[in-house]
């Protein structure tokens, strides 16, 4: 205790009088000068913007989480799988149609839409990886928009969203295998032939977003598990790396761990495409399944070490690198070389008819880089991150020369707290990465926090990665659970800011409190209901027992940040409008009585008055004559 | 010099085109706010706005801040602000008509008493106006709806310059406008001044040439 604090004496000396003793000024500078060097890089004043986007998957909790770099600052969670009351996500009749009636999601992977290999910023697309969904975030009011799925015959959706180089496709791939189609039975016995593995692209309407099942090939039952897709050279194919290719079942830690190399699978997406079109395969739930034998050129294997995990092109699509998550280093393949080896039938044998080509012929580096190797990210100036699980670091190297001297390729190490899954660069996995920042997203933070009891949050740090090092400047928390995340500059996206009036098209939209009213068609109960500050019209929505009651209520305003939230006690249910948008309730008047409705969203000073009632007459007049 | 003589004056082609060129300015006038009114808050940094044209009302932040003040006042029971409302959107369209119209007539014509009558009319036009802005805003502060959330004593909203009311500061100033009507009644001020001196000059002349 003493100690600490003569030490933090010694630094508060250090920080006042520069001009104080030797010893005082080499114990500040040791810590303080950092610090003081990382407060600045991170520091953004009150008032002023971010630079960069940062879009953290959430993981289980089925959202995608929005901070800004580098200030690591929480901006705003965009509800994607499950339902968000704050946003009122989930409770209006469009975002429960969404949802499929799933209350959760595993988000992973986002990846923002791109055109020529970068990014364009028009949409984000997220997977599930629990119920085989991909979900489109439109980045022009940060609003889930679209969510696809389940996908058929594809199960445990983890090898995905990855989008191809102009966002034709965003490729999926199963991590877990099954009999087809969904709902066969086979015991796991014939797990090795009767369970298959499927790859799915998913097209994407250039003009809107919107996703479709494009097609899907058939694999072994392997774990499929990350994928990457090409640039320039490479821009036609697409990789995935695969572990328990010993097709094994029971306890996978031990059997999927048996093989010194498993697979990462080249596949010509293209060629998938022209193959479905031209009516190969056979349709299989609804999907065209093309059985990759009788597309011969369209998918390889090639050997890489062992239970890899993140498959990553470098920026120019030269070269794949191949995280081996228990060998102690990442593989570097040159496509040149995959090419001439496809070409010349280079292999060393088949896995159900896919040709495995010869690992030596197209491998050009083991770089050493640490244990436990997971992701690979790149930077603007030839640098590789790599993220180290079991050894809690990112090791930093040289894409290249890749002349044979593979351990004098990494050029720095830094230890991060703890546990690092996914790392990323700012535009790390784009044609032109912009670099300076690189965010490690670490399963484990062990208490690096305020203790907030057992369930912990994970931690994510900044690093600076400008020059030839690497220097930990920021750290910051995140709810469960990060995995990949997306850094995109600022400028390159924009959002609005209200729903303009003009361009909201729904029928029941209202725009003055005199057009606000209650119809009843039989035993149903239709309510325009507007709101503004800080009233709701009309404030009396009257029903029977037993009616079915829609509620279309508008937000009329158009000024900035005025949202009004609609929540109904004892319905449970609870919607926000921002400006200018309708929503719809539907509801079921099961419960007699009186139920108060109130706006949920703090709008204004009156806030607090801006009330209404619900009022459910129970069934038989005579029980409402008695009740009077 | 003679007044009448110097009414019946023929203006010169120079003066004629001023009085067009004049004219198109009232033209003009129409494209660009009368006038201005923009109030700031602490949670209004940037200010919501709102122009007066000679025939319409437009908020700014592409309208919506027309609503946005319209919301804000209904909470002291002031009438909500309609373009409806005003019938000088109606008259001032009209008489800036009517006053190129008769600027038409100067110029074709060319007597200095058409361009008196035109400035003559047109300051009364400019402070009648003025006036019915005035009264405008005193009747918008002055009658409140007496159940309003919150109570006020009224007031009226400055005309020109600032005033502070609650938590808003508001300025109200002139617009692009207001100015070319300025410009409008400076150039016919400026036509007769030529006038003026040329009548002077006339008058003179004989003088000179009996001295010499």
């Amino acid at each position: 205790m003493l100690r600490r604090l003569a030490l933090g004496a010694l630094v508060a000396a250090g920080a006042c009088a520069p001009k104080s003793t030797p010893e005082a000024e080499q114990g500040a500078t040791g810590r303080l000068a950092d610090a003081r060097e990382a407060a600045q890089r991170t520091f953004v004043e009150p008032g002023k913007l971010d630079e960069f986007y940062l879009f953290y998957s959430g993981g289980h909790s089925g959202q995608v989480y929005v901070a800004g770099l580098p200030s690591m600052r929480h901006i705003a969670t965009i509800p994607v799988f499950a339902p968000y009351p704050a946003t009122g996500y989930g409770f209006d009749a469009e975002s429960k149609k969404m949802l499929g009636g799933y209350t959760w999601g595993d988000v992973h992977h986002p990846a923002i839409s791109r055109t020529r290999g970068d990014y364009d910023g028009r949409w984000l697309f997220v997977n599930d990886n629990a119920n085989n969904r991909l979900a489109r975030i439109d980045l022009r009011d940060f609003k889930t928009r679209q969510i696809l799925g389940p996908i058929a015959n594809s199960s445990g959706n983890h090898g995905s969203a990855f989008l191809t180089e102009n966002s034709e496709y965003a490729l999926v791939a199963s991590r877990f295998s099954i009999p087809l189609p969904r709902g066969t039975w086979a015991p796991l016995s014939k797990y090795a032939t009767d369970y298959h593995g499927v790859l799915t692209g998913i097209k994407i309407d250039s003009a809107t977003g919107t996703m479709s099942v494009g097609w899907q090939i058939v694999t072994p039952p392997f774990d499929w598990d990350l994928a990457s897709t090409g640039r320039e050279i490479s821009k036609d194919w697409a990789v995935w790396s695969a572990y328990n290719t010993e097709r094994a079942t029971g306890r996978l830690e031990v059997t999927a761990s048996q093989r010194d190399r498993d697979y990462m699978t080249f596949v010509n997406w293209r060629k998938a495409e022209a193959a479905a079109a031209a009516g190969k395969g056979r349709i299989i739930d609804g999907v065209r399944v093309i059985d990759p034998r009788e597309v011969p050129g369209m998918m390889y294997l090639v050997p890489l070490a062992k239970s890899p995990h993140g498959a990553d092109f470098s920026p120019d699509g030269r070269y794949v690198v191949g995280n081996g998550k228990l060998a102690p280093y990442v593989t570097v393949f040159d496509f040149q070389k995959f090419l001439k080896a496809a070409e010349a039938s280079d292999t060393t044998g088949s896995e159900d008819g896919i040709p495995v080509l010869r690992y030596e012929s197209i491998r050009v580096a083991e770089v050493p880089v640490g244990l436990g190797p997971l992701h690979t990210q790149f930077d603007d100036q030839g640098y590789a991150y790599t993220s180290l699980f079991i050894e809690s670091a990112v090791a930093k190297w040289k894409m290249g020369p890749f002349d044979g001297h593979d351990s004098s390729l990494v050029v720095a190490k830094i230890p991060v707290h703890y546990s690092v899954g996914h790392l990323v660069v700012a535009g790390g996995d784009t044609r032109h990465p912009v670099g300076r920042y690189l965010v490690s997203m670490n399963k484990l933070s062990k208490g690096r926090h305020l203790n907030v009891g057992p369930s912990q949050p994970e931690s994510s740090q900044l690093i600076d990665i400008t020059g030839s090092g690497m220097k930990m400047i920021y750290e910051a928390y995140t709810e469960p659970e990060p995995h990949f995340a997306q850094i995109i500059k600022a400028d390159l996206i924009h959002p609005i800011e209200v729903y303009p009036k003009a361009e909201n098209k729904d029928p029941n939209a209202i725009w003055a409190a005199a057009d606000g009213k209650v119809t009843r068609i039989g035993n149903r109960v239709e309510v325009k209901l507007f709101s503004i500050r800080s009233y709701f019209a009309p404030g009396e929505i009257d029903a029977q027992e037993g009616d079915s009651v829609i509620i279309h209520v508008t937000n009329a305003e158009q000024e900035r940040d005025m949202l009004h939230g609609f929540g109904l006690a004892g319905y449970n249910i609870n919607v926000v409008m921002d400006p200018g948008e309708t929503k719809t309730i539907r509801l079921k008047a099961d419960k007699p009585g009186v139920w108060p409705f109130y706006c949920t969203n703090f709008c204004s000073a009156m806030h607090q008055e801006m009330q209404g009632y619900l009022l459910v007459k129970p069934r038989g007049a005579a029980a409402t004559v008695a009740a009077k | 010099m003679s007044i009448t003589a110097w009414l019946d004056e023929v203006l010169t082609a120079r003066a004629r085109l001023a009085v067009l060129g004049a004219g198109a300015l009232l033209l003009v006038a129409l494209l660009f706010p009368l006038w201005e009114i923009t109030m700031f808050a602490q949670m209004f940094p940037e200010g919501i706005r709102m122009s007066i044209f000679a025939h319409k009302l437009v908020g700014g932040n592409a309208g919506a801040d027309l609503q946005g003040i319209n919301i804000l006042n209904h909470y002291i029971g002031m009438r909500e602000i309609r373009a409806a409302d005003f019938p000088e959107m109606k008259f001032i369209p009209f008489a800036l008509g009517f006053f190129v119209l008769l600027g038409l007539r100067a110029a074709v014509f060319g007597r200095v008493h058409q361009v008196v009558d035109l400035l003559v009319l047109f300051g009364y036009f400019g402070l009648f106006s003025l006036a019915a802005f005035y009264s405008r805003m005193h009747a918008f502060g002055h009658q409140l709806a007496p159940d309003a959330p919150i109570k006020v004593p009224p007031f009226t909203p400055p005309v020109f310059g600032h005033q502070h009311i609650a938590n808003f500061d508001v300025y109200s100033y002139p617009g692009p406008g207001s100015y070319l009507l300025g410009a409008y009644a400076l150039v016919l001020a400026a036509v007769l001044a030529t006038a003026v001196r040329r009548e002077r000059v006339r008058v003179a002349a004989p003088k000179t040439a009996a001295a010499a």
